[in-house]
Formats: C-alpha cells, sequence, structure tokens
C-alpha cells in the first residue's frame, strides 16, 4: 500500500520554506511529515498532506515546481531496534531504500516511517511476509 | 516567396557592377557633403577617383559606433534637414545615441527590403501581422510596419508587451504572423499555457525573430512551442533597422539584401578584410541611402559569409545567424566564450527552456562562470543524485564545447527575470 508524497524544488535561499508554508496554510492543508535534502544550491522538500492533489495544485500556482511521488509508510514500533528490523528485513531481500525519514504519530504507540523505494512492490511483498504494516492514504489521514 | 527576383536573384557579376556604380556615388556624395566622412578619408589617403569599383571598398577607413556618436546629432546627414521625413536613434543604453535620418527615399527602401523579409517566410495579402516589435524610436516596429504594408498584409500595430492583449489579438483576430525578439515569444507561449490556450494551434505560421542573439536550439524550441516557422531577421538603427538580412524559408544563412547593404567580414584586431567562411567581424556600407549614409561601419556583430548559391534561387550572400558580439563576447580566463555557445549546449539537454543566465565572477583573481538554468516540470526529479547529476552533465558538456569549467546550478522556475524586449543573459559581477 502506497502514499502520496509531495517533492518539491526549492532554491537555497531565504524565505522559500516559508512560502510553501504559506501557500498550504492559506489552503488549510496539513502537513503531516516533512522532510528536507538539501546540496549546497537547491533542496528538495518531501511532505506528507492531508489532501496531495490540493497541495499540488496550490504549490504550482505559487510558482513551485511540485510532482507527487509513491513512498510507503510503514509502522514502526517506537522503542530501541524498531526501526532496526525493518531495514535488517528490507535488506535481506536486497530491497534499496533510496531515503527514508519518520514521524511520530501522538495518538499512537508506533511510529512512522516515509520510505521512498525504487521496487516498491517488492518491498510491500517483503515487508508483508514479515508481517510489517504498512499504511494507506486513508490510514495516514486518520491519524 | 522571393518579393524582387530582379535583385534579389541578380546574376552576381551584374550584382558587383551595380554595387560598384553606387558604392563610387556613395563616396562622391559623403566626401562632398559630410565633413565626418571627408575627414576620415583625408586621414586615410583616399580620395573618391580612387574608388573604381566594389573591390576597392576595402580602401575606405572604417567607422566606428563611438565616431558617430561624437557627431550628434546631425554630423551624418547628408541632405539638407529639409529633406528628411524621419528620425531614428540606437537605444542609447551605452551612451549617446546614434542618429539614423531618413529621407522619403530611404524610407522606401526600408519597405521594400522589409517586405523582401516579411515575404521570404512566405506572408503575403492575406497575411495578419501581429507586430509586437516595440513602435517609436526602436527600429524594430516602424520596420516591420512598413513592410508589412508594402506587401499589402494586414498589420496589428499592437507594439512590444501587454502579453494578456497580445494573447487576446492572436486569438480573435486569427494572427497568422508574428514579429518580435525570439525570447518573447517563448514568453507569450509560456503565457498562453498559463491562461489555457494551446500556443501550438494559435494558428500561427511564420515569426520573424532578431535583435538579440538566438540559436538553432532555440530555434527548434521556439517553432515547436508556437507552431510556426522561425526565421531570423538581421538590422541594425545605424544601417536602416531590420531588413539589412533575412532568412529564406530554407532556413541555411540570412540573404543580405547587398544591392542596398554592401556585408564585408574583418579580423576585429588587425581590421584586414576575410574571405568567405571564416568567421570575423561584420562590416556594413549602405550603398543607397540618402540622410545618413553609413561608410564601412562596424556592426561589432561576429558571423560569415558564403556566396554560394542558395536552393531558394538568390543570389544574394548569405551571413550565418549571427555568432556572438565583439563586445558581448566574455572573456573568461583568457578563453574567448559566447553566450551564443552557451545556449546551444544547455537547449541540447533534454527538458531545458531557454530561460537561463549567465553571472560572471571574480574570485580570488580567478574568473567564475556560474550557468543558471531554470528547473521545471519536466526536469524535475524528486531524488537530489539525479538532480546533481544533471548539473555535472551540464557541466561537462559546457566543459567539452568551451574547454572551460562552469559552474550550472538550477534555479526555480521564473526567478530569472521575462524580458518583453531583449533578453539580458549576462550579469558580469567583475570589477575590472
Amino acid at each position: 500500500m502506497s502514499v502520496k508524497q509531495i517533492s518539491v524544488f526549492l532554491e537555497n535561499k531565504k524565505g522559500r520554506l516559508a512560502e510553501v508554508t504559506m501557500g498550504l496554510s492559506k489552503e488549510k492543508i496539513n502537513i503531516r511529515a516533512l522532510a528536507l535534502a538539501d546540496t549546497a544550491d537547491f533542496g528538495v522538500l518531501r511532505i506528507i498532506v492531508d489532501n496531495p492533489e490540493r497541495a499540488v495544485t496550490a504549490l504550482k500556482a505559487r510558482g513551485f515546481v511540485a510532482q507527487v511521488t509513491e513512498v510507503i509508510a510503514v509502522e514502526v514500533e517506537d522503542r530501541p531496534g524498531g526501526l532496526a528490523r525493518i531495514l535488517e528485513v528490507l535488506d535481506q531481500d536486497n530491497v534499496n531504500v533510496e531515503y527514508m525519514y519518520a514521524y511520530v504519530e501522538k495518538k499512537r504507540d508506533n511510529a512512522i516511517v516515509i520510505c521512498r523505494i525504487d521496487d516498491r512492490e517488492r518491498a510491500l511483498q517483503v515487508l508483508e511476509k514479515h508481517g510489517i504494516a504498512t499504511l494507506n492514504a486513508e490510514a495516514l489521514k486518520a491519524l | 516567396m522571393i518579393w524582387n527576383p530582379d535583385f534579389e536573384s541578380l546574376d552576381r557579376s551584374a550584382l558587383a557592377r551595380l554595387q560598384g556604380e553606387r558604392l563610387g556615388r556613395l563616396v562622391d556624395t559623403l566626401y562632398r557633403r559630410v565633413p565626418f566622412y571627408r575627414k576620415k578619408m583625408d586621414a586615410a589617403g583616399v580620395k573618391p577617383h580612387d574608388i573604381q569599383g566594389i573591390a576597392d571598398l576595402p580602401r575606405l577607413p572604417c567607422t566606428t559606433k563611438d565616431e558617430m556618436r561624437e557627431v550628434y546629432p546631425y554630423g551624418l546627414l547628408a541632405v539638407s534637414l529639409k529633406d528628411i521625413v524621419e528620425v531614428h536613434t540606437s537605444s542609447g543604453t551605452t551612451g549617446t545615441p546614434v542618429v539614423d535620418a531618413y529621407t522619403a527615399g530611404d524610407i522606401e527602401v526600408w519597405a521594400e527590403v522589409m517586405a523582401r523579409t516579411l515575404a521570404a517566410g512566405g506572408t503575403g495579402r492575406h497575411d495578419i501581422v501581429q507586430n509586437a516589435y516595440g513602435y517609436g524610436l526602436f527600429t524594430g516596429g516602424l520596420g516591420v510596419h512598413y513592410g508589412a504594408r508594402k506587401i499589402g498584409a494586414t498589420v496589428i500595430p499592437i507594439s512590444g508587451g501587454n502579453t494578456r492583449r497580445q494573447l487576446a489579438m492572436m486569438r480573435d483576430f486569427k494572427s497568422t504572423v508574428i514579429a518580435c525578439t525570439p525570447s518573447y515569444s517563448l514568453f507569450l507561449a509560456e503565457a498562453a499555457r498559463e491562461e489555457g490556450m494551446d500556443p501550438s494551434k494559435a494558428g500561427l505560421k511564420a515569426g520573424f525573430f532578431g535583435a538579440e542573439p538566438w540559436s538553432e536550439s532555440m530555434r527548434g524550441e521556439i517553432q515547436q512551442q508556437l507552431g510556426l516557422r522561425a526565421l531570423d531577421i538581421y538590422g541594425l538603427t545605424e544601417i536602416i533597422g531590420p531588413g539589412v538580412a533575412m532568412e529564406c524559408e530554407g532556413q541555411v544563412g540570412l540573404h543580405v539584401n547587398e544591392d542596398h547593404f554592401y556585408p564585408e567580414i574583418i579580423d576585429p584586431a588587425s581590421g584586414k578584410v576575410l574571405p568567405d567562411g571564416q568567421k570575423g567581424e561584420l562590416v556594413i556600407t549602405t550603398l543607397t541611402k540618402d540622410g545618413t549614409p553609413v561608410l564601412r561601419y562596424r556592426t561589432r556583430d561576429i558571423t560569415y559569409l558564403d556566396r554560394t548559391p542558395c536552393a531558394c534561387g538568390r543570389t544574394t550572400a548569405r551571413m550565418h545567424r549571427v555568432l556572438g558580439r565583439t563586445d558581448d563576447m566574455l572573456i573568461i580566463r583568457g578563453v574567448n566564450v559566447f553566450p551564443s555557445q552557451i545556449e546551444e549546449v544547455i537547449l541540447k539537454v533534454e527538458g531545458i527552456e531557454p530561460h537561463y543566465q549567465l553571472i560572471v565572477e571574480r574570485r580570488d583573481q580567478l574568473d567564475e562562470l556560474e550557468v543558471q538554468v531554470e528547473m521545471n516540470e519536466g526536469l524535475f526529479s524528486d531524488e537530489i543524485r539525479g538532480l546533481e547529476r544533471m548539473e555535472k552533465k551540464i557541466e561537462a558538456d559546457l566543459y567539452a564545447t568551451l574547454s572551460i569549467h562552469t559552474r550550472v546550478r538550477l534555479v526555480e522556475p521564473k526567478s530569472i527575470a521575462r524580458s518583453e524586449g531583449k533578453a539580458k543573459r549576462i550579469i558580469d559581477k567583475r570589477q575590472l
């Protein structure tokens, strides 16, 4: 089960991230998780929001280059070794994780890790085989 | 279509005779009536009777823009002011403007060469010409206007800028021909898409683009985005405005209207005339202008000439599209770099749009050239690695062409200022 992440191109200069969050705030879009990868010149902002389609439209209207990327949301036990187990499982089956970031949901015991994986289908099979739960868009929204 | 085959397809030996006669008359007039040229000829030790044919032209001195500025406003006039019907000047952005004063006959010549220009791209009586060059002192607007009128086409004299209105006119009047700067045409296409209009289906068949250097890759981009045949036109205020040279539908160099404007290529350093095919500075002599005739004007444009016959049937010399300027040539760590070369390289990369800017800086006594390229939907990838790879790839391609290291930087869409006239491509921050 995959979820939609929004990736936004940002130049490394003052106020760009604020411009993104402002734009989403005006549209009443809530950011659930966020990660920023950057180089000296530019960055790629990755966010999970409650309404990806509207978020992309809002960002494009503000002149940003934004696109939807399919990612996997995995539930991770919020205790030592929780993430290690998942990565071990994926590694054993040769599934390569491009990048990942985590967030802790206050209403539940488990943390949620967002993973970008090229071979998403296989990753999902591997996780399922080992009884590791993934969340779909509705489940994420409901949190 | 050839507007005036009697001259545009004239046998080359007859053309040379005609040019020789016209040059003789020109030199005679300049010596008698324009002290500016008389002084220059005296200093060079050349008298009018020394000029017996077009082959004697290199004996005459060249004229530079700076010299012409010194005699502002009327020092270049070869007729009495009462015979002048219109005046244009260069923009004056780099100093005192240069004045071009036209007699009624000069305007007629201008209309003729512009009719040739527009006809060469297929413009006829039934066409609707949207003229988005600026009307006013700038020669682009009125030049295209006179040419389109002479052909009998319908002109929409909308002038430059006001993009929304341009799009409304294009849609409501069903323009078939557009004339503007190449960078503005892409700006229009972008604006059209934002308004939900498909610019490639707007019904345009031909576009006449000039007034700034552009590349073959940019032509491809314009043709695809606007669904038209994009033709390069060349001219300059100091000579007459647009109409000096234009492409035919073959798009293989610009035919110089040689019966009116005689082209030479010289080595910009030594001033020596170079043979056909060799790159150098374009020099133009006006053979028929009465108001402010010009002798061997150094255009500072870099190109080369080809006098071999063209498939279109015209016999006139063709100049290659302008490769650069002797004055906007950048010298980066001792290497001559033309912005057009950089454009050619970056536009070859799949997905890159022609919105770029060159920033030159000097750090620790070393020149650094940064090439800013705008990000867009097509180029974007979620992975940092992919984007960095793209930057490195462009840097490697630029190195292969220019032999200098550049720094390519991806910037956000629309962060590079759009221009309604000539695009500003270079920001030179060096304090030299």
